[in-house]
């Protein structure tokens, strides 16, 4: 714990933290928001920790801080706030447990009878969200175009239809043509951004587009645990995850494109399997997560409820450089 | 680690009891017993050598730890002591659930001892993985490790699981993109055995030779040249035990594979796992290290990249494939080229071109330096207008200003290169002099006290081969002025092949000769790829496969050996007086031996006479005459007797139209009496002879020469027969 170091950072200088940091600290942030006024951060919370010293004040007038009692047992202090975090995290656990549920509660409100939905690729949320219409007696039909090259879409059509909907498998190139027929498209994300953009699977920058211009509503599926601090501006963030080729191509078949003795030694064939894409919110229409619909707009709001900025920058850095 | 931790969960719960008690293990031999990275190996063990920035070993690590190995057992043995440091400063020290133990030796010198050595350790419990630290691989061990247990379950002979990769079936991008001979594998589609294991194979001859008791054994079998041995193993226990049994066993797959594969008393068989979408392959010589490094920077070992295994955002991946580390300096002239990947605290100064190429940490590159397709590992210098093409420089080496390298060089360990000097291509380049030839094969990469010669040069020049170094230029001027270190000479596999293992792309001569190697083969190829059917056309098949070689090229050589053992058969029966009987006896013998037609018979004795006249003394031809007369007379029999019916007369008349226009032109005066001869022994019949023109008659001018010769024995024939009509 020692060798954490916090420290207020604004987000520009950000570097693209996207692992499970950030996700830690709002767990944190959700134990502490009860007793504070303004959004709590993690360090409030982590303001009791004996050796403080290694940890700078420099912000927050923590609620929950013992004042001066300095002298006071140090092992109970630190049994409470181990008792916290670890309140916090399962609390956490259950919030990403139950989101699932909270959003396919929602799914009545937007599925109607007799609409044709479109989704690409495959995704737990909307499995359930779909799920849910159906339980409630609505007769609708699914259009999935099956995500390729991951092809998760086909996994999709399969519990669709083991769950007793009508489903149709296009292509993602025929999602353009399709699209003009679609009532709606329902889609989960990977990430939310600050500005309302969405990090999806690969192919829903497309789907969005196509939304667009047949006015189709597109609407992201997303529990709060998606929803990220961080703004789409620093190229850095974007920056995709490239994933192995071998998912377009075989690579026996190919092995004799990939021939670096032949010619002058640099391949000819480039293989690129970028695995998301950015939808800007622009594109979409509707979020739909487990405290309800909101604009794209309106998710700056709903991220700072979750992360304080003092929280946005977890790094490690050697204790003696403090 | 989540896919991994599932992986694990699911295999416990099938199997709980077994793997309660075994932990997945595997060995990982840090030595490849091999020669191919010198000089770099003399200073710096294969394993630790940067692949991409990253130790090759710790792509192996990363891969076993994914693939949920739990305990790794690092065999080291040249360099051991860098090895071990290393491992113990990485984090793979002190992950959980995944324990890496060395094991040190000092005398091993293949990868038999070192496996002899494991086994005295007891530490094997149950099946491993063998790998060496040079493989790179995504696969998932899961499916291959299920198929092994249950194969040993029904079978406690299946000891070992070799994993396949499919390539394509052809030399050139066998030999282009691993720098690696082609290889055959024989295997039975349905249960996977490996039946035969051919690598560089008796290729050269155009065929391999299959055992007919295993053909007989499997009802079908598929003879691959377009599958890659990973040189990943998932083995049993026993395998140790028979590297112990077998005392002699070196190499893995020379000795160990082939062994057990010829073995049929011990019964052990081996099997295949093929993967199709993963990715494996083994760096064994600098050309494989080319092409893996361009593999890993094109992603195909996802995710063992380096932007993955290095974890937090220390190198990111930006358009058209670039690896950048955090803190380098970049001029804004520099012309960065795609797929190329750039170490932490490199400086790249104005007007730079790179392309393809790895460019490791704290480096400085001048300006207008021109660097394509090469390897430049940590802490180089170069300076200003070097050019680098299809270059290795390894760590330390300073290249002065103007200095160029020709493709295909390498620089080994602090090298300085002199001002405009050209280093020319293939070159091996040491401060260490280049130790003298032993028995290149078994050879280790292994110097006793490794990074203190470095700084020694002059010293180990001294005392070890000061002869050698005598008669080479001294080592400041072997690289121009300024320049430290010494230009090895090559000597395995000579000038020619220098370029097959080279990271320099394959000439395009050399190419278009593999082509045409490859086009002559093609036939043989097809032959070989196709898939022998079911038992009873399986033997016909094979046979046949033997003599169609036999016609395309076997044929000719089969001939003319067969006609050498004829003559010698027939000179010795002249010599010894052997009855003539005998004499058919044995030819008849050698006709079998070798597969030939009676005709071939025929024309072999007929060839064997006519020289036996010509090389007895003669002057004239007259006398030579006489000479072709008196053999003709004293083994017409033995001729005759092969002379069967009117198509083996007409061979003997072509085959002394072959001898006069060849082998011994002094008869070509005397065609139309010696044929008169043979018709006056009642040698030729006159149909024969008439025949024999008759077919000439169609032929071209040059051909019809004797036809001309014999005209008027001919007419004489034709009116004879007239008369008798």
């Amino acid at each position: 714990m020692a060798g954490l170091n916090l420290s207020a950072v604004s987000d520009d200088e950000d570097d693209a933290d996207r692992d499970d940091r950030p996700v830690l600290s709002a767990a944190a942030v959700a134990a502490a928001s009860r007793s504070t006024l303004r959004p709590p951060s993690l360090q409030t919370l982590l303001e009791d920790v004996p050796d403080s010293a290694a940890v700078p004040h420099t912000s927050s007038s923590g609620g929950d801080s013992e004042g001066k009692s300095k002298s006071a047992d140090k092992s109970s202090r630190s049994r409470k706030l181990k008792h916290d975090v670890i309140e916090a995290v399962n609390e956490l656990i259950q919030d990403i447990n139950t989101c699932h549920e909270q959003i396919a509660e929602q799914a009545v409100e937007h599925i109607h009878q007799n609409e044709v939905i479109l989704t690409l690729g495959s995704s737990r949320t909307v499995l359930e969200f779909l799920c849910a219409a159906k339980e409630k007696k609505r007769s609708f039909r699914v259009f999935v175009a099956e995500g390729a090259p991951r092809y998760q879409g086909h996994l999709l059509a399969k519990e669709l239809v083991a769950r007793g909907l009508q489903t149709t498998l296009i292509t993602d190139s025929a999602v353009f043509a399709m699209i003009s027929r679609v009532n709606m498209v329902i889609v989960g994300a990977h990430a939310v951004m600050a500005n309302g953009g969405v990090i999806a699977p690969v192919g829903l920058n497309m789907v969005a587009l196509a939304a667009q211009k047949h006015a189709v509503p597109f609407v992201v599926l997303a529990g709060s645990h998606k929803l990220c601090p961080l703004y789409p501006h620093n190229p850095e963030v974007l920056l995709n995850e490239l994933r192995s080729p071998s998912e377009l191509l075989d690579f026996g078949e190919f092995s004799d494109c990939m021939d670096f003795g032949s010619g002058n030694g640099a391949p000819l064939l480039h293989v690129v399997n970028p695995t998301f894409d950015y939808v800007p919110p622009k594109l979409v229409s509707l979020f739909i997560t487990d405290t309800g619909g909101h604009n794209p707009s309106y998710m700056y709001r709903l991220i700072a409820d979750y992360y304080s900025a003092d929280d946005l920058v977890v790094q490690r850095r050697p204790t003696s450089g403090n | 680690m989540g896919a991994q931790k599932k992986g694990a969960t699911a295999r416990v719960s099938e199997d709980p009891e077994e793997l309660a008690r075994h932990p997945l293990q595997a060995i990982l031999l840090a030595d490849s017993f091999t020669t191919k990275f010198r000089p770099i190996t003399l200073e710096r063990p294969k394993v630790l050598l940067p692949l991409a920035n990253i130790p090759m070993i710790d792509y192996t690590l990363a891969w076993l730890e994914s693939a949920g190995v739990e305990e790794v057992f690092v065999f080291c043995c040249a360099h051991s002591k860098q090895v071990i440091d290393y491992l113990e400063s990485s984090d793979w020290s002190s992950q959980p659930n995944f324990l890496v133990a060395t094991i040190e030796s000092h005398n091993s010198i293949s990868a038999g001892d070192a496996l002899r050595l494991i086994y005295e350790r007891h530490v094997i419990h149950g099946d491993f993985v063998l790998i060496s630290g040079d493989t790179v691989s995504n696969m998932s061990l899961t499916q291959a490790l299920q198929e092994h247990k249950e194969r040993r379950k029904k079978d406690a002979n299946a000891i070992m699981t070799m994993v396949v990769k499919q390539s394509k079936p052809s030399p050139i991008t066998q030999q282009s993109r691993l720098g690696t001979d082609e290889l055959f594998m024989a295997i039975n589609p349905d249960t996977k055995q490996l039946l035969c294991y051919e690598d560089k194979a008796e290729y050269s001859k155009g065929f391999i030779s299959l055992d007919k008791t295993l053909i007989a054994d499997n009802p079908s079998t598929v003879l691959h040249n377009d599958k890659q041995d990973c040189y990943i193993d998932i083995c049993s226990e026993e395998v140790l035990s028979l590297f112990t049994d077998n005392f002699d066993y070196q190499h893995l797959r020379r000795h160990f594979v082939k062994g057990l594969l010829v073995d049929d008393i011990m019964g052990y068989k081996i099997f295949t796992h093929e993967i199709h979408s993963s990715y494996a392959a083994r760096i064994d010589n600098f050309r494989s290290y080319d092409t893996i490094s361009k593999d890993i920077i094109q992603r195909w070992t996802y995710p063992f990249v380096p932007d993955v295994l290095c974890g937090n955002s220390a190198i990111r991946v930006e358009r058209r494939g670039t690896y950048r580390a955090s803190e380098i300096t970049l001029s804004r002239s520099a012309q960065i080229g795609p797929f190329i990947v750039i170490g932490q605290g490199t400086e790249i100064g104005n007007d730079t071109k790179i392309s393809h190429s790895v460019i490791g940490e704290g480096c400085t590159i001048g300006s207008n330096v021109t660097i394509e397709g090469s390897y430049i590992w940590n802490n180089v210098t170069i300076e200003d207008g070097c050019e680098l093409r299809h270059a290795i420089v390894c760590d330390g080496v300073t290249m002065k200003s103007g200095a160029v390298l020709e493709p295909g060089v390498v620089l080994s360990f602090k090298v300085v290169v002199g001002q405009q000097f050209v280093v020319p291509a293939y070159s091996m380049v040491s401060l260490l002099q280049q130790p003298t030839q032993q028995d290149s094969d078994e050879e280790l990469e292994y110097a006793d006290s490794s990074s203190g010669n470095v700084e020694l040069p002059s010293k180990l020049n001294g005392d070890i081969t000061s002869d050698l170094s005598e008669t080479r230029h001294g080592p400041t001027s072997e690289l121009g002025t300024g320049g430290v270190g010494y230009i090895w000479s090559i000597f395995e596999g000579g000038h020619d092949e220098e370029w097959r293992h080279s990271v320099a792309p394959i000439p395009t001569d050399k190419l278009a000769k593999i082509m045409l190697d490859k086009d002559e083969d093609e036939e043989l190829l097809t032959q070989d790829g196709n898939v022998l059917s079911p038992s009873g056309e399986l033997k016909s098949d094979s046979d046949a496969n033997d003599s169609e070689d036999g016609d395309n090229e076997g044929s000719r050589d089969d001939y003319v050996s067969f006609e050498k053992e004829v003559e010698a058969t027939f000179l010795r029966a002249v010599h010894e007086n052997v009855k003539v009987d005998h004499v058919i006896l044995e030819v008849n013998a050698l006709r079998l031996s070798y597969n030939m037609a009676s005709v071939d018979c025929a024309g072999a004795i007929f060839y064997s006479m006519m020289k036996l006249a010509v090389e007895s003394p003669h002057s004239s031809s007259s006398e030579l005459h006489r000479n072709a007369a008196d053999v003709i007379t004293t083994w017409q029999n033995l001729l005759k007797s092969f002379l069967h019916d009117i198509d083996e007369e007409i061979e003997v008349i072509l085959k002394f139209e072959e001898i006069c226009l060849e082998s011994a032109k002094e008869f070509s005066p005397l065609f139309a009496q010696i044929l008169h001869l043979l018709y006056d022994k009642d040698i030729l019949e006159e149909d024969a002879i008439l025949r024999w023109a008759d077919e000439k008659e169609g032929a071209d001018e040059s051909d019809k020469v004797f036809v001309q010769r014999a005209e008027k024995f001919l007419q004489w024939l034709r009116e004879a027969e007239e008369e008798e009509d």
